[in-house]
Parts: C-alpha cells; structure tokens; sequence
C-alpha cells in the first residue's frame, strides 16, 4: 500500500490547486496588486460647537465603541418611559434625542455629513435613523 | 510507521491549526460586544418642567367649534408639528392624526333615529381616543403600540412593523399607513419630530413630546379653550371640572374600550 506513492495526474493536479488558491485569495492579493495602496480610515471632523465643548455625553472611547448602544437605550428611554434628560457621569445634563434641538446629538454635531456618514460610509453601515429623523441642515 | 501516519497525522496537526486559527477573530468578537470597559453610571430623568398625570383626557367642547373652518386651525397645528403628509390626495393613502367626522359616523351606537339638526351638521373633531382598555395595544405583536402608565396610548415608530393590526383593531379608525414615503407629501418638515417611513402606522400621540417639556397639546393650545386637556385621576382637574358641570358622551362606549376623549354636545 504504501509502496504506490505516484501521484497520478500531477501535474494538472498542482497547476489546479495554485489556481484554486490564487482565486479565492483574491481579495487579499487584489487590492495591493492594482491599487497599490492601503486605505486608511477617515478623519472625522469635529464641528466647531463640539470642539468648543471638549466632551461629548460620554468619554471619547465609549463613545467610539458604545454610541449605536447608547443611542438604542436613549430612543427606548425617551419612547417607553418618557424619561429624556440625560445625566452624564460628568454632571451634565443633555437632551436624549438625536435631531431635535441645540442640546441633542445633531444640536453639537452639526455636520452630520462630516460626522456620522464619513464613518458609517466607510465601514458600510447604513443605519435607518434617518429615514425619519431630520437633519435640520439637510431640511428642503 | 511515518508512511502509514503521514497523512492521519498532517490531517489531525491541519484541523488543530484550523481551530487556532478561528479561536483569534471569535475572541476578537467577544472582546468587541464586551464594550470598553467603561461602568454605566449616567442617569435618565424626565424634564423638570415636564408634565405628570395618572389618566391624561380631552374634553372637547362642541358648541365652541361650530364650523368647519373652526376645526382647520387646530387640526393644522397638529398635522404641522407631527409632520403629518396632508398632501397625499389619494384617500386610500390619507394619513390623518385629527380630523372632522358627522355625528352618524363618529357616533354610531346613539340610538336615536333622529338626531336633532344642529347635531346632524356638526362637525365633530376626532382622534385617537387613547383607551383605557385599548384593543390595538392588545393585538400588536411586536409591542410597537403600548399604553404607559399617564394613560397615554403611544406608538414606538421604531419597532412598527406594519402589519396594520392594530388597525383593524381600532374601533375608531384612529390610524393610518404609510403606503409610501411621507416626505414628499409634507408640506413644511419639522426637524424637531421625526417624519415616519414607509410600512409604518401612525396616529395621534397626545403630543406626549410637549407634555415632555412641559407644554399643553398642539390642538388644545390652538383651540381656544374649545378642548381641554387634564388629568381624569384628579377632581380638581380643568376636564373633571367640566365633566362636572356639563353633560358629554363618548364614542362607541358599548364596545368597552373606555375612550379618554369626552364631547360636550
């Protein structure tokens, strides 16, 4: 049995495989072979009104990672049980609310253009917030 | 031996290297979902200005509204803030949150045969009636429709589904669909209230958003003091005082689903 170790077929067999490998890692090789560079992830901007007021409801890093959460249990907080100041840990409060007024999320982002979408369009979310929520900027 | 383990061997060394290699990205989505680390210790709290009742209630006053034209106002001011498309022409597609109806349609379990004509021409402002055993909160799936605990009977647009149950529910026709996209058919958005989106319903939510801040509803505030808002629960409320003092009805009261919207007729 163990006698026989001819491969029969070698070589379309070994051509086959380098092919298999070489397609499905295509889109590993692909990108640094016809574009030739690395993509890098957008700068967001902080609009004037946010860089004046230093913080956001939450530190910089909870908000990186947290603020789809965060978002979620505000629109079930306001909605459910009517409850829509938000005390954050630095004593502050702030309006739970997305789009509507100067203390909400848009109220100090106010570019949602350079804010939100730069980002959610770069790692390809589209997020439905605003199938309904307004941006004042963008109003007709 | 090396010929006869050869491959069992290279195949057993493949699939521990094939599990190592998957244990990397599976911590790495753990670690993600685990959130920065950081304790949860900011407070949710209602406005203080905000307003606080155990049954909100209307009472509209129908010798004060007496014309079609003493009801637009009022209806405007609601369907304006809400951002309520009224420019949908097809009625198919209508979304209404207040709107004027005759005495036979808004009433129809009175009894009487023959309603006397000051009655018969009104027009009556209807909305949802915000039920105290409210059927399209007990047919809603998705919990989309609730009641809270002021009596307010709201509708969470995020969680709709559009499957139009509550609806079919609603003795009083109180809501509507969105068959398409509303925006276009807006005539001046608000930014401050949401629009809402195709394949969701929606009706009247006793401006709970005013209430929030400490404001009476649009359409009582445009109304003159023809429609007053107040709590049920307390006697010494403005609508208990007028209950009081007038007689009113209430829409389809057999049907038992206890409409916290009082007419003085």
């Amino acid at each position: 049995m163990s006698k026989n170790k001819k491969m029969y077929n070698r070589n379309i067999i070994v051509a086959g495989l380098i092919l298999f490998i070489a397609l499905i890692t295509f889109p590993v090789w692909n990108y640094y072979v016809f574009s030739g560079e690395t993509s890098t992830a957008p700068e967001i901007k902080l609009s004037e009104k946010a860089k004046a007021a230093k913080e956001c409801v939450r530190s910089k890093e909870y908000m990186k990672t947290e603020h789809m959460q965060l978002l979620d249990v505000w629109r079930d907080t306001v909605v459910r049980e009517a409850k829509r100041v938000y005390v954050s840990p630095n004593g502050k409060s702030y309006n739970m609310s997305l789009s509507s007024g100067d203390n909400s999320c848009l109220g100090c982002h106010v570019d949602k253009a350079e804010f939100c979408d730069k980002c959610h369009n770069y790692a390809s979310v589209s997020p439905y917030c605003w199938d309904c929520h307004i941006d004042p900027k963008e109003k007709k | 031996m090396m010929e006869n383990c050869g491959r069992r061997r290279f195949l057993k060394l493949a699939g521990i290297s094939a599990l190592g290699l998957a244990a990397g990205p599976v911590h790495n989505a753990f670690a993600v979902s685990g959130g920065s680390g950081e304790e949860a210790t900011a407070e949710m709290t209602k406005n203080e200005s905000a307003m606080t009742g155990d049954h909100w209630a209307m009472v509209i006053d129908t010798r004060k509204l007496q014309t079609e034209s003493d009801l637009e106002p009022i209806i405007e001011a609601c369907h304006n803030i809400h951002n309520v498309p009224v420019n949908i022409t097809d009625k198919k597609h209508e979304i209404k949150w207040i709107w004027p109806e005759e005495f036979k349609h808004a009433f129809p379990s009175t009894d009487n045969h023959y309603v006397n004509e000051k009655a018969k021409h009104l027009p009556f402002l209807v909305l949802c009636n915000h039920c105290e055993n409210p059927p399209c909160v007990r047919v809603c799936p998705t919990q989309a429709t609730f009641k809270r605990d002021d009596g307010i009977v709201l509708m969470d647009f995020h969680r709709c589904i559009g499957c139009r149950f509550c609806m079919a529910a609603c003795p009083y026709g109180s809501r509507s669909f969105n068959f398409k996209d509303p925006r276009p058919y807006i005539e001046e958005t608000h930014p401050e209230f949401p629009t809402r989106m195709k394949g969701v319903v929606e009706k009247c939510n006793f401006c709970a958003e005013r209430l929030a801040v400490g404001k009476m509803p649009a359409c009582a505030e445009a109304s003159n003091g023809a429609i007053v808002f107040g709590d049920l629960d307390d006697p010494e409320s403005d609508v208990r005082k007028l209950l009081k003092e007038s007689y009113a009805i209430r829409r389809k009261p057999g049907l038992g689903t206890g409409p916290s919207v009082y007419y003085i007729v």
